[in-house]
């Protein structure tokens, strides 16, 4: 079978996992300062599929495309490092304040420069916004079919794709035609660690912004090694109208930020026989916080 | 969980050693291979770059996944069916992911597709993976048999075999049979020469073969009809996918459970010979097991590191009588001599892996071309020091991490002795690095060279002349006046010139030795980083005594004492 040309949507967020207590600003923002910066975790799921798509069937190109700031370069390096052929990184101050109306709009466009693909795979959803849109407005942008919510590619033949998709309540099995985008579970397999080669290869591989910032030592390597070269795209690069983009194309408005603290109010205490835990799990049932 | 590469900044210490900048220097020679591999370094700080990175990779998988098998392993172990090993489900979990990362043939050179580290890097990525789980190392760390290969075989058969290790393929060394564990003369698997199959057919039993059933099988064999001795001995590479040998059972152990411990069956096995004949114990063996007991060295500082830490934090987390335990005398100064222990044997391990490292670099480059006579010298002089010091930083760090786990346990208390947690593992894992790859006592057996040729004596005197801050001169002056109780114990058990009087007292000598090297190298260390003065101080305490121990004891024996030690 013919290699898939697959395009991977990542993103870099805040690592919200681990976040202290001045995670948040005094406005209710995000702190970026103090939360690493990391890869989406179910963007790097959504790799994972990718790359046993490529492990699977030689001649698959698996190319990364996010959306952000210079320093988001980091999570194409990090995808080249586990597999990845080759990375895009759309970035400009015309997409800033993007909600996920504009950023859909303008990964679409971007997509429509890319040529011709079978597969575009994207996390369920990022960990800085929980809105599980993106993907699917791509889908919509680019007139395509879509499956979300999927953990495993169960069969890839010449013009579709078997998928399983990780619901509430169980599991369901789809059968889709190429060309497809699939959003995909934290329940997917974890991704491969970066492999030592890899590492080796594209630890200098840098944007021409990020080379013209940095103090570089190893420039001269850049015109030898193409490879080394990490895509970079403006908005320039792209047909797009300006309403549509950032600020101006997110309708989004958040009205109001709250803290919210949780709280134990009262402690229970259980007796450590059979029938203590069988009142509790009966008292958890009928207040509806299980089953 | 965390990073174990990350989270424990001794390693980076070792890892930027001075000696580095020469070593890389000659193990890259100078960079050349950048022109045709496009993971090949640039430059020094490019390739110190790059192990630290590949570390970071190793102390991710470790931390992520191999730690968190360990349990599972341990409970679950190998299993034989159809005379085949299948692993426990983590070890599995944890050999595939070593093996996309790109973690085998971590030494080998680029044009078989491996990594050409140093054995420094190795050996801490060994290190590291220990800590994570002592068991599952073996398993990972038998890509040891491939630098063997990688130094007595034909280009043509590094070609086949060293390009199937980087791919992931697991390794063996088939040395022990029934009746021949430490004293490897008396192997009998009987190797033929078959002619109308055109291939060594090898046959008999062997036994307590760790990853017996590997893909590629290093095996000792007789080859020389009628002979009794270690000269009628050949090495083979056994092929697994080629068939003729099957695991007849695996050995209940009482640690290192996930590692399968083979009885092995070689019925016309067809195995090829590597090298020449007669030389397999004599010259390659030998060179295994070099390997290997650095390589256990490694596992110990591991198990030190990993019983340290469990202890520290138990003992931060347990309050009696109103308090967290780690405030009383008995069990903070119990802390800071295992941090001591670990400190020095593992700076004894990274001193020895640059000897091993510098001597194993000028062989290899010796057959590019001919050395200076300036570097023949110099590659003699390290492979002494690598041959003196092998022996004793396997012997000092499986002691070692064999003490730790005790005081581990004993810090824990009574909880220490049940199966909830894990210093219990740890325990019965740390006991096996004392006797495989030769026990303790064997380890002082070679050692004891370098006590009666004086090759330790002049190594301490390296040392001593080294530039220190004022205020670590203090342990210096302790430690001169060890060596002179280390040379007159030396010279007065030499001087009765009686073999048995020096087996007799081998043991202390080698380990006076051991003393004096291990803490001179942390007042160094602590030279170069502060960090490291609370260790220095507590392991030259420490040694002061022991050595002054075993000098009384050696001073007031003679030759008449055995008597009363014989049986």
């Amino acid at each position: 079978m013919k290699g898939l040309k697959i395009i991977v949507l990542a993103k870099q967020v805040p690592d919200t996992r681990n976040v202290g207590k001045d995670a948040m600003k005094a406005d209710g923002t995000v702190n970026r300062a103090v939360l690493p910066a990391i890869f989406n975790p179910e963007d790097l799921n959504a790799l994972e599929l990718a790359l046993r798509v490529k492990d699977q069937i030689p001649g698959t190109i698996v190319t990364i495309l996010t959306m952000g700031p210079g320093r988001a370069a980091e999570i194409i390096r990090e995808g080249l490092y586990r597999g990845a052929d080759g990375g895009i990184l759309l970035t400009d101050r015309a997409f800033a304040g993007s909600d996920t109306l504009a950023t859909s709009y303008a990964l679409s466009q971007t997509i429509k420069e890319m040529g011709k693909f079978d597969l575009i795979i994207a996390g369920r959803q990022a960990i800085d916004g929980d809105t599980a849109q993106v993907g699917p407005q791509v889908a919509e942008k680019l007139g395509i079919n879509q499956v979300t919510y999927v953990e495993e590619i169960l069969q890839i033949e010449k013009s579709s794709i078997k998928a399983r998709r990780r619901l509430d309540n169980g599991v369901e099995t789809v059968k889709a035609p190429l060309p497809l985008l699939l959003t995909v579970n934290s329940s997917a397999p974890d991704c491969r660690s970066r492999n030592a080669k890899l590492l080796m290869k594209y630890k200098h591989a840098r944007t021409v912004t990020e080379r013209q910032d940095a103090a570089e030592d190893y420039l001269y390597l850049y015109d030898s090694r193409p490879f080394l070269n990490i895509q970079e795209m403006t908005v320039n690069e792209i047909q797009s109208t300006p309403e549509q983009l950032g600020l101006a194309g997110s309708p989004t408005k958040v009205k109001r930020i709250e803290n919210v603290i949780l709280q134990a109010k009262d402690a229970k205490r259980l007796t450590a026989a059979d029938e203590g835990i069988n009142d509790l799990m009966k008292e958890l049932i009928e207040s509806h916080v299980i089953g | 969980m965390a990073n174990l590469y990350n989270d424990n900044k001794d390693l980076k210490f070792h890892l930027t050693h001075p000696m580095m900048q020469k070593l890389v220097m000659l193990k890259e020679r100078n960079f050349t291979d950048k022109a045709d591999f496009d993971y090949a370094p640039i430059d020094f700080e490019d390739a110190m770059d790059s192990y630290e990175r590949v570390l970071e990779v190793v102390g991710e998988i470790s931390g992520d996944i191999i730690a968190p098998n360990a349990e599972s392993i341990d409970a679950e172990g190998p299993q034989v069916v159809d005379g085949r090993v299948i692993y426990a489900r983590g070890t599995q979990e944890n050999l595939d992911a070593l093996i996309k990362a790109g973690l085998l043939g971590i030494t080998l050179p680029r044009r078989f597709g491996g990594l050409n580290f140093p054995i420094v890097p190795y050996i801490m990525a060994a290190d590291i993976v220990s800590r994570a789980d002592a068991g599952f190392v073996n398993i990972w760390g038998l890509q040891d048999c491939a630098e063997t290969l990688n130094e007595f075989a034909s280009e043509e058969q590094k070609e086949r075999w060293l390009t199937r290790v980087v791919q992931g393929e697991t390794m063996a060394m088939d040395l022990t049979e029934p009746d021949a564990g430490s004293d490897l003369q008396a192997v009998q698997l009987k190797a033929t020469w078959s002619e109308s199959k055109g291939t060594w057919l090898l046959n008999g039993v062997k036994r307590f073969i760790t990853n017996g059933d590997g893909d590629i099988a290093l095996v000792l064999a007789r080859s020389e009809e009628g002979t009794r001795d270690g000269r009628g001995l050949s090495m083979y590479v056994y092929d697994k996918r080629k068939g003729g040998v099957s695991v007849r059972r695996i050995e209940h152990k009482m640690g290192i459970i996930g590692s399968p411990t083979c009885e092995l069956v070689f019925k016309d096995a067809p195995g090829e010979l590597i090298g020449n004949r007669k030389m397999g114990l004599i010259k390659y063996v030998m060179a295994l097991m070099n390997g290997a007991r650095l390589g256990i060295a490694a596992q110990a500082v591991g198990i030190s590191e990993a019983a340290y830490r469990e202890a520290l934090q138990y003992a931060k987390e347990r309050a009696q009588f109103g308090k967290t335990i780690i405030h009383f005398p008995a069990v903070y100064e119990m802390l800071s001599v295992m941090k001591a222990k670990l400190d020095g044997s593992r700076t004894l391990l990274y001193e020895t892996a640059r000897f091993v490292d510098l001597y194993k670099t000028y062989q290899h480059i010796s057959e590019e071309r001919k050395l200076t006579t300036e570097e023949r010298d110099e590659m003699k002089e390290y492979q002494k020091l690598a041959d003196i010091f092998t022996p004793l930083v396997k012997g000092i760090s499986s002691e070692y991490c064999n003490q730790n786990a005790y005081d581990a346990i004993q810090i824990h208390g009574g909880s220490g002795f049940m199966k909830d947690y894990a210093v219990e593992r740890i325990y019965r894992d740390a006991r096996i690095t004392s006797i495989y790859e030769g026990t303790t006592q064997l380890q002082v057996v070679a050692a004891i060279r370098g006590v009666t040729t004086e090759g330790y004596l002049k190594q301490i005197r390296v040392y001593e002349k080294q530039d220190l801050r004022p205020d670590l001169e203090k342990y210096r002056r302790v430690l001169i006046s060890l060596t002179w109780d280390f040379e007159e114990a030396a010279e007065k058990v030499i001087n009765v010139g009686d073999t048995e009087f020096i087996d007799f007292h081998a043991r202390r000598l080698v380990e006076m030795a051991g003393y004096i090297i291990m803490s001179y190298l942390l007042v160094l260390d602590a030279n170069r980083d502060i960090e490291y003065s609370r260790s220095a101080q507590n392991f030259n305490k420490m040694a002061k005594g022991e050595v002054k121990a075993r000098a009384e004891f050696i001073r007031a024996s003679s030759l008449e004492d055995i008597g009363h030690y014989k049986y």
